[in-house]
């Protein structure tokens, strides 16, 4: 009975889509120029239609191939949540590229007249380009669409890395949801869609290149509610508030990750120009690949002199800031300044790890925040100090004019204040409606196996049963006995309290951090 | 000394032949590229389709990791080796002939004029006139294409076939299954030119590479065999699960990324600006299908099975890659939808009904969704783009068109894909022997196991 | 003395050891097992199909104690690691002849 409401229920869902999708999408008499024979014509202006289109496509598909490097970032967390990690970092490319499909693009860029199609909006939001239907079903539209697609779905695949190894799926994708179809949107179009920001009558208004607070900044900061919402992990922190280390379980996934995330941010700040006929790319690519090699320098000799060691997983963190930092002001400032960003960065990012884990206690597994939130800030600010003015006309401090350090001032906080807002919002919400935490049975076994249905390691076929079916297993006792299992747990976290007070220390297996490594 | 002889033999005939080539089309690409806008034209498309082709390649790395991640950790290295080998192996026979037989006669670059609706046979070994800068950029989409077909099949005999008759496999697959029906439907050939429709399409092929691939994966797994333990004395099947989840989510994604070039790098010209559109609704069509499955599989396990959701986003992916050009974007997420659905059914249905064990879902993912994809063209194409109109615009004649190839496939992979199994089980015969099956084939066949010291 | 011998849960594992810390028994050697008892293992997800693992991973502890102290530890690593649930584990009790230290040659009680 409960299984054939279900069944109704999923074809309900899906009728309703489909013949939404239907209506509203099958508007094809007023379509834009679907297939580019009005667009290109055999001419100069044909042609830097043609080499524009290569760039700008083969920048949104290195952007695409930075979710695996985000996926591969997973080596740093254990073993057993694995899987979960990768699950929200896969469904957030896809989950949020049709929300962004149906509406998200419409409120992002709606008005801001870049491409055919997007002509109603204001400069608070825009209304125009839903489904990409009609007017918009043009390639120049198109074009545009799956580059901005990329991004929005990076912004939301940077909360997975802290709020990994605890949180619920369902409340995931509805965060996910909110975030690709209404904030990043929104906060975008007032700086990307011909906003107010965008037009701030203060310097040349807010630059954000290649998405430093519209990307990072909010993504990071809505990492940082999010993670700071959800508390910490098990055994992150002993009684007396001082963190402990949590292992992650590969660091040449970590690596790797990292080497294709700077491969794919390529595509994500030189395809930003959106034009290969706009020269300036090789400074971009130039200024992004010097910024991530000081950021990870940097660290090395940082984590040297602190600990003695040569701490991979803080170079490869180093090379993220880095690249982050550089993200906005890439197109506007001198390599020299590059490198200046970048060395920063990474100081930046060090001392912002230190701050989230110790000072604010929230527990950030892959460094997110540090990475994201404080160097999105970091490269906002940068632009209105290190830009010399050869583009675009944006003049920095060092060229001896403050205004366009004020309005990236102003887009900065904005661009805080908005995440903060929605993500104490969107979290606190779900968190009285439907929990945002896995249960201490999940916590402890791994999402992975209660959530995912499967390790993301299985162990070896010798281990299994060979010789039952499906009918074999009897799932209600099982439910039951998972229960009950749960009921005890529940209780634990208080003995464990009373121990570790008596004992003075939470866990003793865990590795303790920076102060035992610096003696 | 043989085996020197046996080497020496092709090489010699290789220069002599080579040394012939001094009547060459373009080979420096001068005469091809002037400082105008046709010249430039020609530059742009040329880096449009070579870095459409190095996104493709990457795909062998895609379904490389894709594999590893299903099979069980005693045959990786096996499952490794099949994968690269086929693309070495077929870019060989390819270039030697496989290539002369796809595109003699369909005069899309220099030097391939001879040919009928039936076979080609001019640009071998692209000497002589073939031997053009045209020719050879898409020479190298090509092979990318034929590989790719190729690999499809090493998903569904991993873990018990033989290694040689892999490689020989390939050499089949790639020098004659794959070019003769490329030809009919890309070289000009009868099924291009059927008189319904615009006769039959399939832009990138969800029939010519993926429905080939998968179909000849279905002979193959049919002929070779369940694996040790997958069926019960009763006919109930087993789970055997592979080793490692990272390696398909990764797999996955690196799919994906290199399927943009496999369908918008498909009108090997940039000048056609409907790429964007196509490189659209192939990451629509992912999107959607993984989403339905997603969603399907918390309802009937209350799990989210992340299997599950990276199969749904290849199966989109595979059935978008014929109609890709054809339909708009509401169109591309119902085709996902669909091809997900049916992904999970005939998972289903080959496991437990057929009883042909798939270890990689091959056979549901790209044969039958390649079968999807083609009749889809017929169904959505909306018009707006190489004149093809479906269901949708209220003529059935490009459905019928598209039903025709699809019978013709079939018949063709399973036809041409049983002799050559059935005469490899009469030779050599198509498995290991069942003690190295349970020890992993790792060590037997490659000497070492993937992971050394575990 | 007695060899006691312990299979738990391996999500009870820091707090039974939390326990014998506090009793005093911070000496122990502890390996991760895989096993099943009667009732046998859970299922799991592959491809939309459900399977089952029948050895589930468990911690053994093994500990040495002085014939007086076996009832106390047991009773404790009995209190801390029961939920009620099946797959809590068992704990064996052996006798044993005699210990060496290996560093000072010391035997009998004095060397545990």
């Amino acid at each position: 009975m409960k299984f054939a409401t279900n069944k109704i229920i999923i074809s309900a869902w899906l009728l309703a889509i489909i013949s939404g999708i239907f209506t509203l999408g099958s508007g094809i008499v007023e379509a834009g120029d679907p297939n580019g024979s009005a667009t290109y014509t055999d001419s100069i202006d044909g042609l830097k239609y043609a080499v524009n289109f290569t760039w700008t496509l083969v920048g949104a598909f290195l952007v695409f191939s930075m979710q695996s490097g985000f996926a591969f970032l997973g080596g740093f967390l254990r073993q057993k949540n694995m899987l979960g990690y990768m699950a929200h970092c896969f469904i957030d490319s896809t989950f949020g590229a049709v929300v962004f499909y149906i509406f998200g693009f419409a409120l992002m860029f709606g008005g801001s007249q870049l491409t055919p199609g997007l002509e109603y909006g204001n400069s608070f939001i825009g209304w125009d380009g839903f489904f990409l239907a009609g007017r918009s079903y043009d390639v120049q539209t198109i074009m545009f669409w799956l580059f901005q697609m990329v991004f929005a779905t990076k912004t939301v695949s940077i909360i997975a890395g802290a709020v990994a190894e605890r949180m619920k799926f369902v409340p995931y994708i509805i965060y996910s949801f909110l975030m690709c179809g209404l904030i990043y949107p929104i906060y975008g179009h007032w700086v990307w869609g011909g906003g107010w920001l965008s037009t701030l009558p203060i310097g040349a208004g807010v630059k954000d290149f290649a998405g430093c607070a519209c990307v990072h900044t909010i993504g990071g900061i809505m990492a940082f509610v999010g993670a700071w919402v959800l508390g910490p992990r098990k055994g992150k922190y002993n009684p007396d508030g001082t963190p402990n280390a949590i292992p992650g379980h590969n660091l040449v996934y970590v690596v790797i990750g990292t080497l294709v995330l700077a491969f794919g941010w390529f595509g994500f700040n030189a395809g930003s120009t959106l034009a290969a006929t706009d020269l300036r790319i090789s400074v971009v690519a130039t200024n992004t690949f010097i910024a991530a090699a000081t950021g990870a320098s940097i660290m090395l000799f940082v984590q040297w002199a602190l600990t003695g060691y040569i701490d991979v997983p803080f170079i490869c963190n180093g090379a993220l800031a880095g690249l982050v930092a550089i993200t906005a002001p890439c197109a506007y400032v001198a390599p020299w300044a590059a490198a200046v960003i970048g060395l920063l960065s990474g100081l930046i990012m060090r001392g912002a790890v230190w701050l989230v884990e110790v000072v604010f206690k929230v527990d950030d597994p892959l460094g997110a925040v540090a990475v994201h939130a404080a160097n999105g800030i970091w490269g906002m600010l940068a632009i209105g100090i290190f830009a010399d003015g050869t583009y675009q006309g944006v003049t920095g401090l060092i060229m001896g004019s403050g205004w366009q350090l004020l309005a990236q001032f102003i887009g900065t906080i904005v661009a805080i204040a908005w995440a903060f807002a929605w993500g104490a919002a969107v979290f606190f919400s779900l968190k009285y409606t439907m929990g945002l935490r896995v249960s201490e049975l999940t916590e402890n076994e791994g999402v992975d196996v209660h959530i995912h249905g499967s390790p993301c390691y299985p162990v070896e076929e010798e281990f299994l049963t060979p010789l039952t079916g499906e009918a074999a297993i009897d799932l209600e006792q099982e439910r039951k006995q998972l229960s009950l299992l749960e009921e005890a747990l529940s209780k634990d976290r208080e003995r464990e309290k009373i121990y570790s007070e008596k004992l003075g220390r939470w866990v003793y297996a865990r590795i303790k951090t920076e102060k035992n490594k610096t003696k | 000394m043989k085996r020197l002889a046996f080497l020496f033999t092709p090489l010699c005939g290789l220069l002599v032949f080579h040394a012939t080539g001094v009547f060459a089309g373009d080979p420096s690409g001068v005469n091809t590229y002037s400082e105008s806008i046709q010249g430039l034209k020609f530059s742009v498309n040329f880096a449009w389709t070579l870095l459409s082709a190095f996104l493709v390649f990457n795909m062998q790395a895609g379904f490389t990791f894709l594999g590893a991640g299903f099979v069980q950790k005693k045959n990786t290295l096996n499952y490794l080796a099949m994968s690269f080998i086929d693309f070495c192996v077929g870019a060989s026979v390819f270039w030697l002939f496989g290539f002369a037989l796809m595109f003699g006669g369909s005069k899309l670059a220099p030097g391939l004029l001879d040919g009928n609706q039936f076979i080609g046979y001019s640009g071998f070994l692209l000497v002589g006139d073939s031997y053009d800068v045209s020719t050879s950029v898409l020479w190298i989409f090509q092979i990318m294409f034929a590989a790719t077909a190729c690999t499809i099949v090493t998903g569904a005999v991993a873990e018990r076939l033989k290694f040689h008759v892999h490689v020989i496999n390939s050499v089949f697959l790639c020098g004659v299954l794959y070019p003769i029906f490329g030809h009919w439907i890309w070289g000009k050939g009868w099924l291009e030119l059927l008189p319904f429709g615009a006769g039959a399409r399939d832009f990138a092929g969800s029939g010519v590479v993926h429905g080939m691939g998968g179909l000849v994966a279905f002979i193959a797994a049919w002929m070779v065999g369940p694996r040790y333990g997958k069926y019960n004395p009763d006919g109930t099947p087993n789970v055997i699960h592979g080793h490692n989840l990272l390696y398909i989510v990764i797999g996955t994604l690196t799919l994906i990324f290199g399927w943009f070039g496999f369908n918008a790098g498909s009108t090997l010209a940039v000048t056609e600006l409907r790429v964007s559109i196509i490189a659209v609704n192939t990451f629509l069509s992912a999107a959607a299908g993984s989403m339905v499955l997603l969603y399907l599989s918390f309802y009937k396990t209350k799990k989210s099975d992340v299997i599950m959701t990276c199969n749904g986003a290849l199966a989109g992916c595979v059935a978008i890659t014929a109609s890709g050009a054809y339909v708009p974007h509401w169109a591309a997420i119902l085709i996902g939808i669909v091809a997900s659905l049916i992904t999970r059914i005939s998972l289903y249905a080959v496991e437990t009904r057929l009883k042909i064990d798939d270890p990689v879902g091959a056979i549901s993912v790209h044969g039958i969704n390649g079968l999807w994809g083609l009749l889809s063209v017929g169904i959505f194409a909306d018009g707006t783009y190489g004149g093809v109109k479906g269901l949708i615009t209220g003529s059935g004649w490009q459905l019928l068109a598209q039903f025709i190839a699809c019978v013709t496939l079939v018949a063709w992979c399973f036809s041409a894909g049983f002799l050559f199994f059935f005469v490899m089980k009469r030779l050599l015969g198509l498995r290991v022997p069942v003690n190295v099956e349970r020890s992993g084939i790792d060590i037997y066949e490659h000497g070492t196991s993937c992971y050394p010291g575990i | 003395m007695k060899k006691i011998e312990a299979i738990i849960r391996p999500e009870k594992f820091n707090i039974v050891r939390d326990a014998l810390t506090e009793l005093g028994y911070p000496g122990m050697t502890v390996t991760e097992v895989k096993g099943h008892g009667s009732q046998k293992g859970i299922s799991e997800v592959w491809r939309g199909r459900r399977y089952r693992v029948d050895l589930l991973s468990k911690i053994k502890i093994e500990i040495i104690v002085k014939d007086a102290d076996v009832e106390k530890i047991v009773n404790t690593i009995i209190n801390e690691s029961q939920t009620g649930s099946i797959g809590d584990g068992k704990i064996f009790v052996f006798n044993v002849e005699n210990v060496y230290r290996i560093r000072t040659k010391e035997s009998g009680e004095t060397a545990i």
